[in-house]
């Protein structure tokens, strides 16, 4: 680590930088009221963490602050990145941005080094080996908060396409061996493979014979997503099941014959009412109105 | 291991227990294209239910039974295909075309049963 080879280097100058660490800590704890004040002043100037009220930005600042100091003395980083963590979990449900994170950081290092500046500027030789040994620290600091953040908005992002993923794949039952698979969104290849898996497994737990997917609810098909309904079809096929494609729009089916997919295998039918109406023919039901005779065809 | 062939009224039902080797996929297709002139079935079952893998010889030589069968003027049904192996043929491209298939053993007498009594077969 470039800390250690500074260290030899410094420590030749008499004083190591463990002793000037501990010395620059004594001073932060000293002043720590002021600075943390100045620091939470120079938040609320910048217009930061604007989501979070005046109280909740100076209690996590007060946090923030020991964190800081407590790892500027042990140079054990686990507990900041523990915290950062934690408030990250805690802000980011808010609306807290990357930026203004690395900025209060950034503000509070800027903070202490300016105080550093005015109790050492008499001493320029002394002040350069409380930086040096300050500055590294500092970095450090700053770069495991903005990691941590970062990973932690990652995780609640992958979290959350995974329920979006689990929600939006609904397999339903709407008459015995008739199921509906409607989708919405867009449709990209791993969640065509998953929507494919579910489909075949409800076809098996329900024995479904027909399936009807709707997909009135997907803006755009280009040729993989095409590619991946036939193999939808296909594989349900495999199990003895019959898929019936519904709500293509006028967009879609224009794409589709523009790309020379070739969707000749495929039933499809207008709209979800049609294909369940199909989906019940093939099944061999037959529905009519209570007090209508049950030859007569429904129009409408 | 040879897979055993049942006969039941005019069908005749093969169920393989376990996995494989290419030998006994051969034998089997011998033995079903063999049987289904000598009891004058009309139908076949291959149950592929205890399969949770499905090769693309073996895929071809169930293709090529049920084409065989069909010239001996039977049908032919593959049944219980899961759905993990559904997925990977499609993936694979193998997707059984012109075989008739069925959920599991019940679908596939229910599918042969409404197919048209023709060919001046009667099981027996």
């Amino acid at each position: 680590m470039a800390k250690q080879e500074e260290a030899t280097f410094i420590q030749s100058a008499a004083e190591s930088p463990t002793a000037l660490l501990r010395e620059l800590v004594a001073h932060l704890r000293q002043n720590r009221t002021q600075l943390r004040e100045e620091w939470a002043r120079r938040i609320t100037e910048a217009g930061l963490l604007t989501a979070m009220s005046r109280e909740e930005v100076f209690a996590e600042a007060t946090t923030v602050y020991d964190n800081y100091v407590a790892v500027l003395e042990t140079g054990s980083v686990e507990a900041l990145e523990a915290y950062a963590r934690d408030l990250s979990e805690r802000i980011i449900p808010r609306g807290v941005e990357t930026h203004e994170v690395l900025g209060i950081v950034l503000l509070l290092r800027d903070v202490l080094a300016r105080s550093l500046f005015k109790k050492y500027q008499s001493d320029i030789a002394l002040l350069n080996r409380v930086l040096d040994a300050y500055e590294p620290a500092a970095n450090r600091i700053a770069n495991t908060v903005g990691v941590s953040f970062v990973q932690e908005r990652e995780r609640v992002i992958r979290q959350q396409q995974e329920a979006i993923r689990e929600l939006s794949t609904p397999v339903l039952q709407v008459r015995a061996r008739l199921l509906i698979l409607p989708i919405i969104g867009v449709i990209d290849p791993q969640r065509a493979r998953q929507l494919t898996e579910q489909l075949l497994r409800g076809i098996r737990s329900n024995r479904a014979k027909v399936v009807v997917i709707d997909i009135t609810g997907v803006p755009a098909v280009d040729a993989t997503i095409a590619n991946h309904l036939v193999q939808a079809v296909d594989a349900s096929r495999l199990m003895g099941a019959t898929v019936i494609v519904t709500g293509l729009s006028s967009s879609i089916a224009q794409t589709l014959v523009t790309i020379g997919v070739d969707l000749a295998k495929m039933k499809t039918v207008g709209d979800l009412q049609g294909g369940i109406e199909e989906a019940e023919r093939l099944l061999g039901y037959k529905v009519s109105r209570v007090g209508e005779a049950p030859a007569q065809e429904e129009t409408g | 291991m040879r897979v055993p062939i049942l006969k039941q009224h005019s069908y005749l039902i093969a169920s393989i227990q376990s996995a494989l080797t290419d030998d006994d996929l051969l034998q089997l297709r011998d033995d079903l294209v063999a049987q289904i002139g000598r009891f004058r079935s009309r139908g076949a079952i291959v149950d592929v239910t205890a399969l949770d893998v499905m090769d693309s010889f073996a895929v071809r030589t169930l293709r090529g039974v049920a084409h065989m069968i069909r010239l001996r003027g039977a049908q032919t049904v593959i049944v219980g295909i899961q759905p993990e192996v559904a997925f990977s043929m499609v993936q694979l491209g193998l997707t059984l075309e012109e075989v008739a298939t069925a959920l599991d053993l019940e679908e596939g007498l229910a599918y042969l049963d409404d197919q048209p009594k023709s060919n001046g077969r009667h099981g027996e």
